[in-house]
């Protein structure tokens, strides 16, 4: 066999493990959470209760669900102004110089801290300042999750949008400008139109980090079991659950458990189809 | 030529995930030396088991290895017989021990407390009756100036601040123990929550591991939580005296834990402790165990893999790792109990042939 040849069986192979790996994680995944599905069928997702008390035991995901689902759109939303700002900042407005390299290792820095240490500030700094504000009692909650869950994720939505922007062909902006286009017209009508999916694409990559995000969650939402009553109630993520119970779970438990994190995988791959589609759409 | 290029795909993956199987198992004989012991469970004896496990391989030689990953994690990984001791702060009760795959034992290894640990401003000493406990628990208490916390309390000045309740998030002894005296105390705690590892809690913050709980406390004004009495110690935080069952206010220390002990002890050691007959003792006081298969010869394990765990168990509850428990802020086993766990030791078998 030639060199050509095997680089390319190479190729193929690495590709085919990953998909083997992926497939193995949903097989496993969904061995796993059988026992659970048996006892609580699709009721399993509409359940509010979360008792593991031996001889009572129930559990059902909803508000996991729903705490997973309104730290991460909320993060995104918060998030949103200030990635779109340094997209626009750093694609469009001020390419090179001093300043906006600054920036920009400023920005992948904040993707370089780990969780934990983005949790202890937070549990520091942000739990006190949310409590001083009167928002909750005692600062922890879904409010303060998401803000710290904004932070960490505006370098995932802001730097693939500055890529795309930096891309838009300067021909199409300069004939904008020649037909008397303000900046801020030919950012509206030009850039925006044409690195659409692009920004977009970085989003969806964004709220992918949000849902999963661990560790600075459980620090912050107050893990708390019960269906939060509005974003500054306590609450808990489907992903902090799983980190907080697994240790000690056995039995129905342990499989409840692993059923949630099934949950988890198909809603992060419906995220990631959704975002797929909205893409097409918009580059069309 | 399409064809053949999956086929060889296939075969590459399937060659390397099987060599990532084999890779983990070792062969060993039954004549082999023993190189290291392996344990694996709770957390909350876990700073005494590093201190004196450190101490053994340093002076013995021999590696042994705790993994404190939770008392969960230690039955299940004795269960699959991956180490060679597991350890856990809630004894196996006559269900799980017939879940497990062969005879069971429990070596207790020393003793400690589950504090009521809070943050008020000015550090008063407050005291707890078990109605007070359950109703601040339980969120039917949400103030700390309430009447029924002065009544108990009349020394002291009660800030007119809410009550916040802190518990474990995760899975845990610590909650255990705590769950199992508050459900001794309280019927409306035994039917509303129960006593289990995790609970489902009417009020209150979740966070995660004894340093989480005593963070969350330090650092939020007007909480409540309990947490193992070591890491009340090591921050200093204000930690209430609790009425035992003869109605006298006991805080936690290494005398009133012990003395939580001075009941009879059943052969198998499995017994609680928590809500004490003894006048002196503190009332959620528990023994932690380490625990073994009866019989040594498991898994490929070697005879002298099999002498020396025991070897290392029985060093446990000798007298000189035992002084080493008041200095992390834990109780000595009491002598009837030493003498209990060496009885135990003794059924230990190899091939059915007792080890000593």
């Amino acid at each position: 066999m030639n060199s050509e040849k095997i680089f390319k069986y190479l190729l193929v192979s690495s590709g085919v493990l990953m998909v083997l790996i992926a497939l193995g994680i949903v097989a496993t995944l969904f061995v796993g959470s059988i026992p659970s599905f048996k006892e609580f069928g699709f009721g399993f997702l509409f359940s509010t209760e979360w008792d593991p008390t031996e001889g009572r035991e129930s559990y059902g995901a909803l508000p996991f669900i729903i705490g997973t689902l309104l730290t991460s759109i909320l993060a995104l939303i918060i998030t949103f102004p200030f990635a779109f700002s340094i997209s626009l900042f750093l694609g469009e407005y001020f390419k090179d110089g001093a300043l906006p390299s600054f920036l920009r290792s400023v920005v992948d820095l904040l993707a370089g801290i780990p969780s934990v240490v983005y949790g202890l500030w937070g549990f520091y700094a942000l739990k006190p300042l949310v409590a001083e504000l009167g928002l909750n009692a005692q600062g922890f909650g879904i409010f303060t999750s998401s803000v710290i869950l904004a932070i960490m994720i505006i370098p995932y939505a802001s730097s693939l949008g500055a890529e795309v922007i930096s891309m838009v062909p300067g021909s199409l902006k300069e004939a904008a400008y020649s037909l008397g286009a303000t900046r801020y017209e030919v950012v509206r009508n030009v850039i925006v139109p044409n690195a659409g999916s692009g920004i977009f694409a970085g989003y969806i990559l964004a709220l992918g980090r949000a849902i999963g995000e661990t560790m600075a969650v459980t620090m912050l939402i107050g893990n708390s079991n019960n269906m939060p009553t509005g974003i500054f109630d306590l609450g808990n993520t489907m992903a902090s659950l799983i980190a907080n119970q697994f240790g000690e779970a056995e039995g129905l438990k342990y499989t409840a458990l692993i059923e949630i994190g099934l949950i988890l995988f198909v809603i992060t791959g419906i995220v990631n189809y959704i975002g797929k589609l909205i893409m097409k759409k918009l580059s069309a | 030529m399409k064809k053949f290029q999956l086929l060889f795909t296939a075969v590459i993956a399937v060659a390397l995930m099987a060599s990532c199987g084999n890779a983990g198992k070792d062969k060993t004989a039954s004549n082999k030396k023993a190189k290291t012991i392996t344990g694996a469970g709770a957390t909350f004896p876990q700073p005494f088991y590093n201190k004196i496990f450190k101490s053994y391989t340093k002076e013995k030689g021999l590696l042994v290895t705790y993994g404190g990953i939770g008392s969960g994690g230690g039955i299940r990984s004795l269960k699959d017989k991956i180490v060679d001791f597991g350890a856990s702060d809630a004894f196996l009760n006559d269900k799980k021990l017939a879940d497990m795959p062969a005879e069971v034992l429990h070596v207790p290894t020393c003793l400690g407390a589950v504090v009521a640990a809070y943050n008020l401003p000015g550090k008063p000493e407050l005291k707890f009756t078990p109605e007070l406990m359950e109703g601040v628990f339980m969120g039917k208490i949400n103030k700390w100036n309430d009447a029924k916390i002065a009544a108990v309390n009349p020394d002291v000045e009660l800030p007119d601040m809410e009550i916040t309740v802190v518990y474990r998030s995760d899975g845990s002894g610590t909650t255990f123990i705590f769950s199992d005296y508050m459900s001794k105390v309280s019927a409306e705690w035994k039917e509303q929550i129960g006593a289990g590892k995790a609970l489902k809690w009417p009020v209150g913050i979740g966070a995660k591991g004894n340093p989480g709980v005593a963070g969350t406390i330090s650092q939020t004004e007007g909480a409540i939580g309990y947490i193992g009495s070591e890491y009340a110690f090591a921050m200093g935080i204000p930690i209430a005296s609790i009425q035992n069952k003869s109605g006298n206010f006991i805080l936690p220390s290494v005398e009133s834990v012990s003395a939580s002990a001075k009941g009879e002890m059943p052969a198998d050691t499995r017994v609680s402790l928590t809500n004490t007959d003894a006048a002196d003792g503190y009332p959620i006081s528990s023994f932690t165990w380490l625990i073994l298969y009866k019989e040594q010869n498991y898994n490929d394990r070697s005879a002298d893999q099999a002498a020396q765990t025991i070897k290392l168990i029985e060093w446990v509850v000798s007298p000189e790792a035992q002084k080493e428990t008041t200095k992390v802020h834990y109780a000595p086993l009491p002598e009837a109990a030493v003498a209990k766990a060496k009885a135990v030791l003794g059924k230990v078998t190899y091939n059915g042939k007792a080890l000593k």
